[in-house]
């Protein structure tokens, strides 16, 4: 299939759409409100259901239903309706029912504003509800990319019987480039479905979905059996990607479009003799600590790079463990670090960390 | 009657007619609902139209949070686990998914009236092709008896201990009169099970609510006047008498919206 020009909301739902997705559920929000509205024609055109919520506390409950019957079902929202969906986030991670989920962050925190932001990479890797769980969070920095992991999304969801959370930014979501779309995927078979599924008992045990375990034995078997379902997970499903990193003397790291910032950064600096690399998490959660911590050997220092205060910045600090110096450059608020901006910042980091100067003269002179 | 002239269990089902069972949709177990509490008999009339009507093996039950959160283990049918007001979005997501199965939720006045309002208003309003079963008792029962959006005019509960102010707290809300007035409603009663007359009076509406999903003709809702013996600290009988005498004349007993397709069911 040939490559055509998409808006990043409208490509996302398209691949959704590919990826075989049954059940949508969702409420307006910028800026991913073109992806609801994309599958309020979409859906309906193939037969698949569309429906618009009254909050995003209903349509993540609807998304939970609708799993839980063993359907593939979605829904799409942005930072402040996350907020309102960590509730029933939590309820699908103790039910070990498959969904997917795409937030494009906004500006927080509060109601912010509608431009783009990585501000919310804590809630989503850390506190996506409440109790012991993780999502796992893949986040795109080109649109071509966001479609192939929402395409994957769905099977990755299935086979752990896990959350995914597509992360993506106001710009991601907003931005129109070239991409190819992968073939429709064929939707479930019966035979096909989870045998969670909760579909009638006809033929069958009757089967409950629940998250309330009120004896301690009981729920702390199933926290046991979630974590060792994470730990699975950590083991098998991190991904990421290095750019540049041949000579590299310093380290960026930075992910979805932010790194697309980055890699200008990078040839920009290969201009005056700055040599750096990139190292780009695609899954935030789980965080390829490992690959980064081997990333980062013989480099002077690692300048993390995001549109928040420094919250990817904290996994950085816990993958290289001290061992080189780790510095922080972000902006806040929905303003995108510029090129310019974040060079000076890598000029700054380069000074700090030069190599020691070996005659005494240019020390104490 | 002797020890000898007693007839065991298999004589009796070889010899006797049996009259009064456990309906197949229940499971066999015990229930930790609290004496006296009409959960039990809710429980059996959806129980019996469900057998009645044969959608045992198509029915999905979504319960809630509150004490009739473990109702699961008491239906034998598929079911889900809801949070807290969300059962009509769960339902939602299940019955637009699986058109062709029978899906009800069951819901207290806490989990409906207060944190689920929003849920069970726009599915209602949407006319989503379901069924709930409303419990109300007038009181938090679960988290032991404080003030629910149900509770009456001067009721003394543990977070109204100087009786239930409308200054204070509001008014005691009519759902079902509220559910009544939203188009997407096809069935939308209130009845009680103070008295054998009234669980007959609510065995029918569960069953005409069944059949009306079956047909697809929208949301149907039965508000059911339950007691709470424990929380309001009467005897059985003093609750049943309750519901009758203080209850009943706040949320009168009847049919709110029946529609004429409701209607031509029979």
């Amino acid at each position: 299939m040939a490559k055509e020009l998409w808006e990043g909301n409208q490509a996302i739902a398209e691949a959704a759409v590919r990826a075989g997705v049954e059940a949508f559920f969702g409420y307006p929000i910028t800026p991913q409100t073109e992806l609801l509205e994309y599958m309020s024609k979409r859906m309906p055109e193939l037969g698949r259901t569309f429906l618009q919520a009254e909050s995003e506390v209903a349509s993540i409950n609807m998304v939970y239903g609708a799993a839980c019957g063993g359907a593939r079902a979605m829904s799409s929202s942005s930072s402040p309706g996350i907020s309102l969906m960590q509730e029933g986030l939590s309820y699908i991670a103790a039910s070990e029912v498959p969904a997917v989920l795409v937030d494009i962050m906004r500006g927080g925190p509060g109601l912010g504003n509608i431009q783009p932001s990585q501000s919310d990479y804590f809630q989503m890797t850390r506190s996506a509800g409440h109790g012991d769980f993780h999502p796992i969070v893949l986040a795109p920095a080109t649109i071509q990319e966001a479609v192939d992991l929402v395409y994957e999304s769905f099977p990755l969801a299935e086979k752990y019987r896990t959350i995914v959370i597509i992360a993506g930014d106001g710009s991601l979501g907003q931005m129109m480039e070239p991409a190819e779309m992968p073939p429709m995927r064929p939707l479930l078979t019966e035979e096909e479905r989870g045998d969670f599924a909760v579909r009638g008992k006809k033929g069958r045990e009757k089967r409950i979905i629940t998250s309330l375990f009120l004896k301690e034995p009981e729920l702390e078997a199933l926290n046991h059996r979630l974590q060792a379902k994470l730990q699975t997970i950590r083991e098998a499903e991190q991904r990421w990607e290095t750019y540049q990193m041949e000579d590299a003397e310093y380290l960026l790291v930075a992910y979805g479009s932010v790194a697309r910032t980055c890699k200008t950064v990078i040839r920009d600096a290969q201009g005056e003799g700055l040599r750096a690399g990139l190292f780009r998490p695609i899954s935030l959660w789980p965080f390829p600590y490992e690959h980064l911590a081997k990333a980062a050997e013989g480099k002077r220092a690692i300048l993390t790079v995001e549109m928040s205060a420094g919250q990817m910045l904290e996994d950085v600090q816990i993958a290289v463990r001290g061992s080189l110096p780790v510095e922080f450059y972000g902006r806040m608020g929905g303003v995108m670090p510029l090129p310019d901006e974040v060079l000076e910042a890598l000029r700054g980091v380069a000074f700090t960390h030069r190599p020691l100067q070996t005659g005494v003269e240019s020390r104490y002179w | 009657m002797t020890d000898e002239n007693r007839l065991t269990p298999a004589e009796i089902m070889e010899h006797g007619q049996v009259v009064y069972q456990r309906p197949d949709a229940l499971s066999e177990t015990l229930t930790h609902y609290c004496p006296g509490c009409t959960h039990g008999i809710i429980h059996r009339l959806i129980g019996e139209a469900i057998d009645e009507l044969g959608l045992k093996e198509k029915t999905i039950m979504v319960a809630p949070v509150g004490c009739s959160v473990l109702m699961y283990y008491y239906f034998d049918v598929d079911a889900v686990e809801a949070a807290h007001g969300r059962a009509p979005a769960m339902a939602t997501g299940l019955k637009r998914t699986q058109p062709d199965k029978i899906v009800f939720t069951y819901q207290g006045d806490g989990d409906l009236a207060s944190i689920g309002t929003a849920e069970i208003m726009h599915a209602a309003n949407r006319g989503e092709n379901i069924t709930v079963f409303f419990v109300n008792n007038a009181v938090y029962g679960m988290t032991s008896g404080q003030m629910a959006p149900t509770s009456l005019i001067g009721q003394v509960t543990t977070s109204s201990p100087m009786g239930r102010e409308t200054k204070l707290h509001g008014y005691p809300m009519r759902m079902a009169e509220i559910i009544a007035g939203l188009p997407g409603t096809s069935y939308v009663v209130r009845r009680s099970v103070y008295d054998p007359k009234t669980i007959r009076q609510a065995k029918k509406a569960v069953v005409t609510a069944l059949k009306a999903q079956m047909a697809g003709l929208g949301l149907g809702l039965i508000e059911f006047l339950s007691s709470c013996p424990t929380n309001w600290h009467m005897s059985p009988p003093d609750a049943l008498t309750w519901i009758r005498d203080n209850m009943v004349p706040y949320f009168p007993l009847g049919d709110f919206k029946v529609s004429d397709e409701v209607k031509a069911l029979g």
